[in-house]
């Protein structure tokens, strides 16, 4: 009798039971999406925080006082130490290698160009663009155009690649010419430079708002040429996803014990990827670039957090919402419950098979919403941060928890009240 | 005999007081009482209508404000617009004041001037001359062990990590020269950056200037505020100080750009989906009450009600929900929204009435939209039927 006084409600009272079912649904869809946006948006935006560039800059150990002023080096070009390009690429080696999103070797050099008032000195800067390396099995590309993307060349086009206008190719002997600098020259892209007795043809004008604007920038071959050392890199910065500073974080690995130190060794903390980049490459110091490293733990915190707590707030108003649409569809049927009441059910069978029926409710609402609710949070993902939101599989069953609970606990008054009511006064339908 | 007498004085009374009694309409009363007799019914949709509006009003409420606090937490990445004195020179005096007056008051400019000078084995370091007290408001990720006190002729210095290990390794005062001038300094901080600032010594702008007589050849600002209003005061810059380049740091703008762009968007995203949800249930619900009430509907047709009157009489409940849920919702909203803002970013938001009328014209919608869509459904069926309880 039990299921089919379930079956037959379900059957003969369509339209009821999809307006609960409805805001079921949407409910569970909002909740699904909200969470899974929350859990994912520190990882969205901490990809979005690398627009600000390198978080690292690795230096060799035993180098000399770097003195600069206004991007110009005052120091003789030559002094002091270098790591070894070869060494590069072993930072994809490191622990946390899918965290490094890329890295750019710079070597400044001092060049003389011919101004109209005679010869000058510039800096040229040699790096690399976007440029293929190996580590093992692994092909991978890294430059400037990953790690400082404020970088702007405007230049002529070529065939292919329609986002590498401009940009010169890391293997050739081409450059780019800051914009101040080109101005101060009368250089544009396509024309060629005298650089130390020798042309290079420019590939194009180079805008970065920073001290490169005075400069001119190179691939890494043709700056190691002009000071004369193969091989030699004076810095490299590296933009690494990392896990906001947390008490753990700023303490001396030095005085850690071993399992300490292997929590700590293991959390992609911007403190522990340095280390790391040290023991990678030989005779270096890594450090984080506090500009940057500093402050974006604190603007991922915020984000993280607003968006926690406007799931917080779409959480509750789901739960309220869904609570309302269930009240209103027990309260609707005061009739059945006096007929029931009057055929002798107890108040226990009369609550047992209102709870049956927001279970079955709860359930399909549950599905229908997590699938909704996924498709949503992948729109979101593909439209705003042009990536996939992942949304966990675990949290299927903790959805499906949440629903069935919350459509309880919103029936539950109505149903006490549905139970109490006097079925004389509910059968004369003075209710 | 005497009950006849009592019921006819009852009723007198009855006739007095009502003819006292200040004269509401039976539209008004009908309103007022179906609302008081179906207290439970009319609870649980006014609760889903007020859930509705709190939450569209927090939204709302958030989503100006947010950008606003955002934007705040992202000027501690330092300066976003340099001002660099042309070609070697220094910016010209009284520059200060002049950048002071064309920029808002919120904003951060401190003054740099440079100089290198030689240690006392010979080595070369770039000295620097600011102002300590801005610097410090300015930058606030340097990690600084002791700030230098301001003042003149203190002989404090703020020495960069690695400037450190090369003038005083054991932290004791060292000599400085330049151009045959020689200066005794006391390093009472260390400074770390991770940068260029890191192999750099700072002293006192007015110190500086007394030794080695250099003016400050750069400013760097923290101006607040949109693209736009960071673009004006650009301008006011380029004309309040013909003779020097301001440039925006593109570095810094466009991170802020990309960062609060998508902050924005998923913030937005967020917003329109609870809020479309919580207006679906609310419409749910409330179809759901007046579906329920079509015997009223049923007998005030029967009893000759014209359809103008009953459409009237339902729209105006539904009104009223409306207005009474709006009204409480933006309370319950403003709350919110501020208990978000004191959590997160330890500032209240800003309560913003000019949301009110959205809230209050989007709840009237939805319940109107709720009232119509099922007295359409019921006016093709005859009020007969329904009382029959078909």
């Amino acid at each position: 009798m039990f299921p089919r006084l379930v079956y037959e409600s379900f059957r003969r009272q369509t339209r009821r039971k999809l307006l609960a079912g409805i805001a079921i649904t949407l409910g569970v869809a909002v909740a699904t999406a909200m969470i899974a946006v929350a859990t994912d948006i520190g990882d969205k935006i901490n990809r979005e925080l690398r627009s600000y560039g390198a978080n690292l800059v690795v230096t060799p150990q035993e180098d000399t006082l770097d003195v600069e002023i206004g991007g110009i080096n005052l120091k003789p070009p030559s002094d002091g130490a270098f790591l070894n390009e070869a060494d590069l690429p072993k930072i994809r080696g490191t622990f946390w290698h899918h965290n490094i999103v890329g890295f750019s070797p710079m070597l400044p050099v001092t060049v003389k160009v011919a101004t109209g008032a005679g010869l000058q000195d510039v800096t040229l800067l040699g790096t690399y663009f976007n440029k293929k390396l190996s580590f093992g099995k692994e092909e991978f590309s890294t430059g400037v155009r990953i790690t400082h993307p404020w970088w702007k060349v405007a230049g002529s086009c070529g065939a292919g690649d329609a986002v590498a206008c401009g940009w010169p190719d890391d293997e050739s002997q081409d450059v780019l010419v800051g914009e101040r600098l080109a101005a101060k020259l009368g250089k544009h892209a396509g024309d060629s430079i005298e650089v130390g007795g020798r042309e290079f043809s420019i590939s194009g004008i180079l805008s970065t708002g920073g001290v490169e604007d005075d400069q001119i920038v190179a691939p890494l071959g043709v700056a190691q040429q002009i000071l004369g050392k193969p091989g030699a890199v004076r810095r490299v910065y590296v933009s690494a996803l990392t896990k906001p500073p947390d008490a753990l974080s700023t303490r001396d690995p030095k005085t850690m014990t071993p399992e300490v130190y292997d929590r700590w060794y293991c959390s992609p903390y911007v403190e522990s990827i340095a280390y790391q980049l040290q023991e990678a490459i030989p005779h270096s110091h890594a450090e984080q670039i506090r500009q940057v490293a500093q402050n974006e733990g604190t603007v991922l915190a915020r984000i993280k957090g607003l968006m926690l707590l406007v799931s917080l707030a779409a959480l509750l108003a789901a739960a309220l919402a869904v609570s309302a649409a269930m009240a209103t569809a027990i309260y609707e049927r005061r009739l059945e419950v006096g007929l029931m009441k009057a055929l002798g059910a107890g108040n226990f069978a009369v609550a047992a098979i209102f709870f049956a029926e927001a279970f079955i409710l709860a359930v399909i609402g549950g599905i229908a919403g997590f699938t909704g609710g996924a498709l949503l949070a992948h729109q979101i993902g593909r439209s705003i941060f042009n990536s996939q939101i992942s949304i966990q599989p675990v949290l299927f069953p903790i959805i499906l928890a949440i629903a069935v609970f919350v459509t309880f606990a919103g029936s539950a008054a109505a149903i006490r009240r549905a139970v109490k009511f006097d079925p004389v006064f509910a059968l004369r339908g003075e209710g | 005999m005497s009950t006849t007498v009592a019921a006819l004085r009852t009723a007198g009374e009855v006739a007095e007081r009502r003819a006292k009694a200040p004269h509401t309409s039976m539209f008004v009363r009908m309103l007022v009482r179906a609302a008081m007799l179906r207290r439970g019914r009319a609870a649980s949709a006014l609760l889903a209508m007020i859930v509705a509006a709190a939450v569209a009003t927090a939204m709302m409420n958030l989503y100006v404000d947010v950008q606003a606090k955002l934007r705040n937490e992202f000027r501690n990445y330092g300066a976003n617009v340099v001002i660099v004195a042309k070609d070697g020179q220094a910016l010209p005096a009284g520059a200060m004041q002049r950048i002071e007056s064309a920029v808002a008051l919120k904003t951060v400019a401190v003054p740099f001037a440079y100089a290198v000078a030689r240690t006392s084995d010979g080595q070369s370091v770039v000295v620097v001359g600011t102002d300590f007290a801005r610097a410090r408001q300015l930058n606030h990720w340097w990690s600084v062990t002791h700030w230098p006190e301001a003042g003149a002729n203190s002989g404090q210095a703020l020495v960069g990590m690695r400037a450190a290990a090369v003038v005083t390794a054991s932290r004791r005062p060292f000599d400085l020269t330049f151009q045959g001038k020689t200066i005794h300094l006391t390093p009472v901080g260390l400074l770390q950056t991770g940068a260029g600032e890191d192999s750099r010594i700072y002293l006192d702008q007015t110190e500086f200037e007394s030794w080695t007589g250099i003016a400050p050849s750069t400013v760097e600002l923290a101006v607040n505020g949109t693209p736009e209003e960071i673009e004006k005061s650009i301008q006011q810059l380029v004309a309040a100080l013909p003779a020097a380049d301001v440039r925006p740091v593109r570095q810094i703008m466009e991170g802020e750009a990309n960062v609060l762009d998508k902050t924005r968007a998923t913030l937005y995203a967020s917003a329109t989906l609870v809020v479309l949800t919580s207006a679906l249930c609310v419409l749910a619900t409330l179809i759901g009450w007046v579906f329920d009430r079509r015997r009223d509907f049923a007998i005030m047709k029967a009893l000759g009600a014209r359809e103008r009157l009953v459409n009237g009489f339902f729209a105006a409940e539904a009104a009223a929900l409306g207005v009474v849920g709006a009204i409480i919702g933006f309370l319950i909203g403003v709350g919110v929204a501020a208990w978000i803002g004191r959590v997160n970013f330890h500032a209240p938001v800003v309560p913003r009435f000019s949301v009110f009328p959205y809230v209050l014209a989007g709840s009237v919608a939805v319940a109107l939209i709720s009232a119509v869509l099922p007295i359409g459904l019921l006016r093709r069926v005859q009020p007969a039927i329904i009382l029959r309880g078909e």
